[in-house]
C-alpha cells in the first residue's frame, strides 16, 4: 500500500525515496528510483550485501531478480496512479551476463495492461543498455 | 516413480557449498539457513524478518526474497549431485506465486535437480510453510554447468 498523497508529491519533487521506505524490502536492498525522459529508471546502487560470489565478485542472482520485481511493482504504482502494490502472479528471468560489483540499472515497460492483469517486461544492465545483465517478465494482479 | 532417498553424491563438497551458500553476503542478509540434503535434493529456509517485507499492510513476504531462497535452493539441488567442485550458473528461472506467505512463519523451499545433463541442470522448486499444506510459490529454473573458471565454496577463499 503506497499512500497517494506520498506518491504525488514524489511525482511533483522527483525524489521517490519515500515510496521506497514504505517497501520495506526496497529499502533493504538499496532500490533508488527517478525519473528519465518521463519515465522511471531504477537504479541498484552497489553494495557488499548484494553480493552473491564474493570470488568474482559478482551480484546474487537473487538480489538481481528482486530489484526487477521491485522495479516492475513500483513502475505500475507510478503508471497507474495507485494506492494498491499490485501482487505478483508469476515471474520469469533469464540471466543472460553476471552482474559486477557495480551499480545495475533497470527499464520497465508495461507490454499490457487489463483490467486485472498487468504484463511487465523489465531489462537490467550495467554500463552498456544494450547488453543486459538480465531481462524478465511478469504477471500482476491489479485488483 | 518410486522416490528412494540416497545420501548427497560428495557430503564434503555438499556441506561446504551449503555452509557457503547461506553465508555470502546476500544470502546472510536475507537470514536463509540450510535445513537438509539427500541425493538430488536440497531444502533452505529463511526466517521470518520485517525487513523483507513487500506490503508492511499485510505483513507479507517480498516475492524478491522468495527468488533469492528459490535460486539458491534450487543451485543447491544440482550440487547434491555433483561428485567434484564445479561453477554453475543460473540460466532462467521461472516463479509462480500460488498464495501470499504468512506473517510470522519461516518459509521452506525444497528444490529437485531431476535432470541433470553434460551442460545444463533443471530444477524444480516448491516454497512452503509448515502446516499449510497448500505451497507458497513453485519455480522451474535452469543452471549452465562449469560456466566458469571460477570455483564455487571455501577452498579458493583468500586465494
Amino acid at each position: 500500500m503506497v499512500q497517494l498523497e506520498i506518491l504525488h508529491a514524489a511525482k511533483e519533487s522527483g525524489n521517490y525515496d519515500s515510496i521506497i521506505d514504505q517497501i520495506p524490502y526496497a529499502k533493504l536492498l538499496g532500490v533508488v528510483m527517478r525519473e528519465e525522459n518521463g519515465q522511471p529508471l531504477f537504479e541498484l546502487p552497489f553494495s557488499d550485501h548484494n553480493i552473491g560470489n564474493v570470488h568474482l565478485p559478482a551480484l546474487h542472482g537473487g538480489a538481481i531478480g528482486g530489484f526487477m520485481e521491485n522495479a516492475a511493482l513500483l513502475h505500475l504504482v507510478w503508471a497507474r496512479e495507485s494506492a494498491e502494490v499490485p501482487r505478483t502472479i508469476d515471474f520469469s528471468l533469464d540471466f543472460l551476463r553476471s552482474g559486477k560489483a557495480q551499480s545495475l540499472y533497470a527499464r520497465c515497460d508495461i507490454t499490457k495492461q487489463g483490467k486485472r492483469v498487468a504484463n511487465v517486461r523489465m531489462t537490467a544492465w550495467q554500463e552498456d543498455e544494450s547488453k543486459p545483465v538480465a531481462v524478465a517478465r511478469a504477471h500482476f494482479l491489479l485488483s | 516413480m518410486q522416490n528412494l532417498p540416497l545420501p548427497v553424491l560428495n557430503p564434503a563438497l555438499f556441506e561446504d557449498v551449503a555452509n557457503w551458500f547461506c553465508q555470502i553476503p546476500h544470502s546472510a542478509t536475507i537470514g536463509l539457513e540450510f535445513v537438509m540434503g539427500e541425493r538430488g535434493h536440497a531444502t533452505l529456509r529463511v526466517p521470518y524478518n520485517t525487513a523483507l517485507v513487500g506490503n508492511p499492510r499485510s505483513g507479507v513476504l517480498h516475492g524478491g526474497v522468495m527468488t533469492s531462497l528459490i535460486d539458491t535452493t534450487s543451485a543447491l539441488s544440482v550440487f547434491s549431485m555433483l561428485n567434484e567442485r564445479e561453477a554453475i550458473a543460473t540460466l532462467d528461472l521461472r516463479i509462480d506465486y500460488l498464495r501470499g506467505a504468512t506473517p510470522g512463519q519461516p518459509v521452506y523451499c525444497t528444490a529437485e535437480c531431476y535432470r541433470l545433463g553434460r551442460q545444463i541442470a533443471f530444477t524444480r522448486a516448491t516454497a512452503y510453510q509448515e502446516g499449510n499444506d497448500q505451497p507458497i510459490a513453485h519455480g522451474v529454473a535452469t543452471f549452465m554447468r562449469e560456466s566458469s573458471q571460477a570455483q564455487l565454496g571455501s577452498k579458493k577463499e583468500g586465494a
